[in-house]
């Protein structure tokens, strides 16, 4: 359902609108993907769309530029009041619709000019490209997006944050008059996400409407006009968010929740089981001294001096903003993953141990879940019994089980399959097999396969980084109590997160990092959002681990 | 054995909710399952073509050997791909040992079964020096056996001074051309091959009996009982025609029974052994690989020791089959091993193919030539329909996942 007219919204009166769709259904091969859609986007607003994995944004988003072109679903799409037809992607680009994905879609090798103009290249007279018109017309753009680099400039040299911002200059080259954005911020740090917010707010006001699809919820509040929120492959209800300038907006996280997964989720956050074993409060991990220099830099130190504690039954978070060098330093303990290892001692249960290669670290008893699982986590390629059993294979060879053909260096492939089904049931790993591949799960689903892997190895200590990073509320909350359940057997978790509201509701304590130094440690009593952000934004703490 | 077999194992009809189970098992596999039925497609196409001679004892037994060389290759080859690499130097390794195994044998004199053991060596040691630039130094692998590809060939023409070298002592001429030798009374049929083709029998069924019944005691989904029938009676029916083929001639090829060795070994590595897996991981996702303890360099070492010494096989092989040792073997047989393999399932960024997959992928291309020269269709025309074949197979398979995909 649609919001009726006569809401009190940004825009005076009750103008056209610069998008309808109406009534979009999709199905794919029977399944149904979008069913009865409405989608209402006012001129001059950033309307955001909201859901759960699967709950048919992208789909939805799709339909609207031309993805899946017109005739392969149901429905209508008004642009400026007329209907439209798009039958792919550069149709909607002509009318102004542009879509930038998650994935950004930029050739590395290429400078930020050529970047802009791909597949729009602007020409001389003798057909040839003109570079001095690109070079020009680039530099304006860089500047309307607020990019201070060279045109010149190859996309490989500049981070994800500044990418971000050349797509949308790509964008902008085309005239854009909606401005589609998946997940914008998924990948930035705090800094360039409050960047890229600003300008899309600044674009708004230049009269670009923009859809921005995000889980981030305090983002939706604090940029989005109105919300849509879709559940199941339907709309459930349009939002109007009063941006008043004295009073907080009046749409809560709650609210939005809420809406999202259909239920109050009156805890974000499971109650904590404690652990009650002898041997509860003895220190699992300590790391003392980890000094790591950066893997090509050789003069940058990335982790400086490092020294933390996990103890048995224990949560505990680092945060730190991009790049303070959380991950560095959680790949550097796990195998020397990362870096060029300078200095510092790993000990896990009081002694030290050797964690200098992969299969080192990990029968020390480390265990560590990346924060990219695609790229560091998993064989998307290969089943979902196959990815739950890489790190723990030789434990499942068939000479250990029941001497039955028994050959040292094969997997029982029954045991294995048995214990895939186990972390299926136990974790809640929605698939319909087992051999089902797992690039073929939603990412919640993907990151449950990752954890199980390395629970299977049953670990000492285990490293979660950012776990649920690009996960939906309701899975969200799985793997907390998964996290929960790992720490009241006796696991020690070292948790690094970039939300802080994850971490304050998840940790016993949390050290703070910046700039590859740990500047601050807060347990759980002391600990709020502001105490945090003090401490990760300080540039040096008095001197720490001396 | 079931490699030769000619009728595919799950071709059967079934009812609707075992039919469903089937898809999803065989949606995962489309492509070596669609290559069964086409192999089974291009027999029977053929045998009514040649009228009947395709299926002669004697052609049967003709093409096992006329291909064993290039299964032997494609069956590491498939490793390799699945590695997420490739081998381009085997055609020229295929001369280089065939060429070394001649000097020793007919120059030196020495005896077959230590000058084969010495060409293995020659094999394993080839693969170790290109393995080590692959793994050791990430120099890439198209490069390093580019490389190799002509270096084994310079070196083949040095070691035989641009001259064939024969002939061979009979023991080693067997490995291509020998036959089971015959015992017991005169039957009609050879009997070691009825023998071995009941032993078979009697081992894959007791192998499927056990498989099932460990499934069942593991509370897993097995196939329903009467497909499961049915797949055991088409594997029995598929070694027993074999069997009865062959015995019908000279018997059992050596080389075929050094191929289903090969076959059953190294599918079982790369199927359930550490190894293997690991093998698939890092051709899938070499970061997730490494960071989940697989020794991402050992194993890839191993790969291509493990392709040396199938390479110094298959060249010994093909050098007992000419009985020479001659510069120009092995011409082109690295594309023949790697067009097996696709076809047979391997993808080309690696983390996907079978063993099994590449052999059938390899007697497709072999029923092909054997039978387009029986029909006496030129060998330009045998090249570009072997062209198209490579390009549907693999074509088909990318717009089925494309399908599967949406």
């Amino acid at each position: 359902m649609t919001r009726p007219a006569g809401e009190p919204g940004p825009v005076a009166g009750q103008p056209r609108p610069v998008l309808e769709m109406r009534a979009i259904t999709k199905t794919f091969s029977g399944v149904t993907a979008l069913s009865d859609v409405h989608l209402t986007v006012r001129p001059g607003e950033i309307h955001a769309v909201c859901g759960e994995n699967g709950a048919g944004k992208s789909t939805l988003m799709k339909v609207l530029s031309g993805v899946h072109p017109h005739g392969s679903y149901e429905g209508e799409v008004r642009f400026e009041g007329e209907p439209v037809a798009f039958k792919d992607i550069r149709a909607g680009e002509r009318h102004g619709i542009v879509i930038i994905h998650q994935e950004l879609a930029l050739v590395p090798q290429l400078s930020i000019a050529e970047n802009i103009f791909l597949g729009n290249e602007r020409r001389s007279a003798r057909g040839t490209v003109d570079w001095n018109g690109t070079y020009r017309e680039a530099s304006r753009l860089l500047a309307r997006v607020g990019l201070r680099e060279k045109p010149q400039t190859p996309v490989s040299e500049l981070g994800v944050g500044r990418q971000q911002l050349v797509e949308i200059a790509k964008a902008l080259s085309k005239e854009v008059k909606l401005l589609i954005l998946d997940e914008p911020t998924a990948a930035l740090n705090d800094q360039d996400s409050a960047h890229l917010l600003e300008l899309l707010l600044q674009l708004r006001d230049q009269g670009v409407a923009g859809i921005v699809i995000s889980h981030k919820l305090n983002e939706i509040r604090a940029i989005a006009d109105s919300v849509t929120i879709l559940r199941d492959g339907r709309t459930v209800e349009s939002l109007t968010v009063r941006h008043s300038p004295s009073a907080a907006p009046e749409l809560s996280e709650e609210r939005l929740i809420r809406g999202m997964v259909g239920r109050d989720l009156d805890h974000r956050f499971p109650d904590r089981t404690p652990y009650r074993g002898e041997d509860a409060g003895r220190i699992a991990l300590a790391v003392d001294g980890w000094t790591v220099r950066h893997p090509a830099d050789h003069r940058r130190t990335v982790v400086d001096g490092v020294s933390l504690t996990v103890r048995r039954g224990e949560i505990v978070g680092i945060a730190g903003l991009m790049g303070a060098g959380r991950t560095e330093l959680a790949m550097s303990v796990f195998g020397r993953s990362y870096g060029q290892y300078v200095a510092g001692t790993v000990a896990v249960g009081g002694r030290e141990v050797d964690t200098r290669t992969v299969p080192a670290a990990i029968a020390a008893g480390l265990a560590y879940v990346t924060e990219d699982r695609k790229r560091y986590g998993l064989n998307l390629l290969d089943t979902v019994q196959r990815n739950i059993s890489l790190a723990s294979l030789p434990g499942m060879r068939r000479s250990d089980a029941g001497r039955r053909n028994g050959v040292r260096g094969f997997v029982d492939e029954h045991r294995e399959r048995r214990i895939a089904e186990h972390y299926r049931t136990s974790l809640n790993i929605k698939t319909p097999t087992v051999a089902e591949r797992v690039g073929r799960l939603s990412g919640g689903n993907q990151q449950k396969v990752v954890l199980s892997r390395w629970i299977h190895t049953d670990p000492q200590v285990l490293i979660l980084d950012e776990p649920t990073r690009g996960i939906d509320v309701g899975a969200k909350y799985e793997i907390y109590t998964v996290i929960d359940a790992l720490a009241a057997r006796g696991k020690a978790v070292l948790l690094l997160s970039s939300e802080l509201p994850e971490l304050l509701g998840m940790c016993d304590r949390i050290y703070t990092m910046a700039e590859g130094r740990l500047t601050g440690e807060v347990t759980r009593a002391e600990a709020t959002q502001e105490v945090l952000m003090r401490h990760m934004t300080l540039r040096q703490m008095t001197e720490n681990g001396s | 054995m079931t490699a030769f077999t000619s009728t595919p194992p799950e071709d059967t009809p079934a009812s609707p909710p075992a039919m469903a189970l089937l898809i999803h098992g065989a949606r995962a596999n489309m492509r070596q399952y669609g290559m069964l039925i086409a192999l089974a497609f291009l027999v029977v196409l053929f045998q009514i073509w040649t009228d009947g001679t395709l299926l002669l004892p004697n052609n049967v037994s003709n093409l096992i050997q006329q291909n064993s060389y290039i299964l032997i290759l494609a069956m590491g080859m498939v490793i390799v791909i699945i590695a997420g690499h490739i081998d381009l130097s085997v055609g020229s390794l295929v001369a280089f040992v065939g060429a070394m195994a001649a000097v020793l044998m007919v120059k030196h004199g020495l005896p077959w079964v230590p000058a084969l053991l010495l060409s293995l060596l020659i094999g394993a040691v080839a693969g170790a020096w290109q393995g080590f630039f692959i793994a050791y130094l990430g120099i890439p692998s198209f490069i390093v056996t580019l490389a190799g590809m002509l270096l084994f060939r310079g070196a083949t023409q040095l070691v035989l001074e641009g001259q064939s070298l024969a002939p061979f002592p009979d023991g080693f001429q067997d490995l291509a051309k020998g036959f089971l030798p015959e015992v017991g009374p005169y039957t009609q049929y050879h009997n070691p091959t009825l023998t071995l083709g009941l032993c078979a029998v009697v081992l894959l069924l007791l192998r499927e009996g056990r498989q099932r019944s460990r499934q069942l005691a593991h509370g897993l989904d097995v196939l329903p009982t009467g497909l499961w029938v049915a797949r055991c009676t088409a594997i029995t029916a598929a070694v027993v025609a074999l069997a009865l083929t062959l015995a019908s001639f000279h018997g059992v090829p050596v080389v075929m029974l050094l191929m289903c060795g090969l076959l059953l070994a190294l599918g079982q590595v790369m199927r359930n052994a550490v190894v293997g897996r690991h093998v698939y991981a890092l051709g899938g996702n070499k970061a997730a690989a490494q960071l989940s303890g697989v020794k991402d360099q050992r194993v890839t070492f191993a790969v291509f020791v493990t392709m040396g010494v199938l390479a110094a096989l298959a060249g010994c092989v093909y050098a007992a089959r000419l009985n020479a040792g001659t510069p120009q073997a092995g011409l082109n047989f690295e594309l023949e091993a790697i067009a097996a393999s696709f076809i047979g399932g391997a993808s080309m960024s690696g983390g996907v193919g079978t063993v099994m997959g590449a052999v059938i992928g390899g007697l497709v291309l072999g029923v092909l030539n054997n039978g387009m020269s029986l029909v006496g269709i030129g060998t330009d025309y045998q090249q570009v329909i072997k062209g198209l074949v490579l390009l549907a197979a693999v074509g088909f398979d990318v717009w089925n996942k494309r399908r599967a995909g949406r």
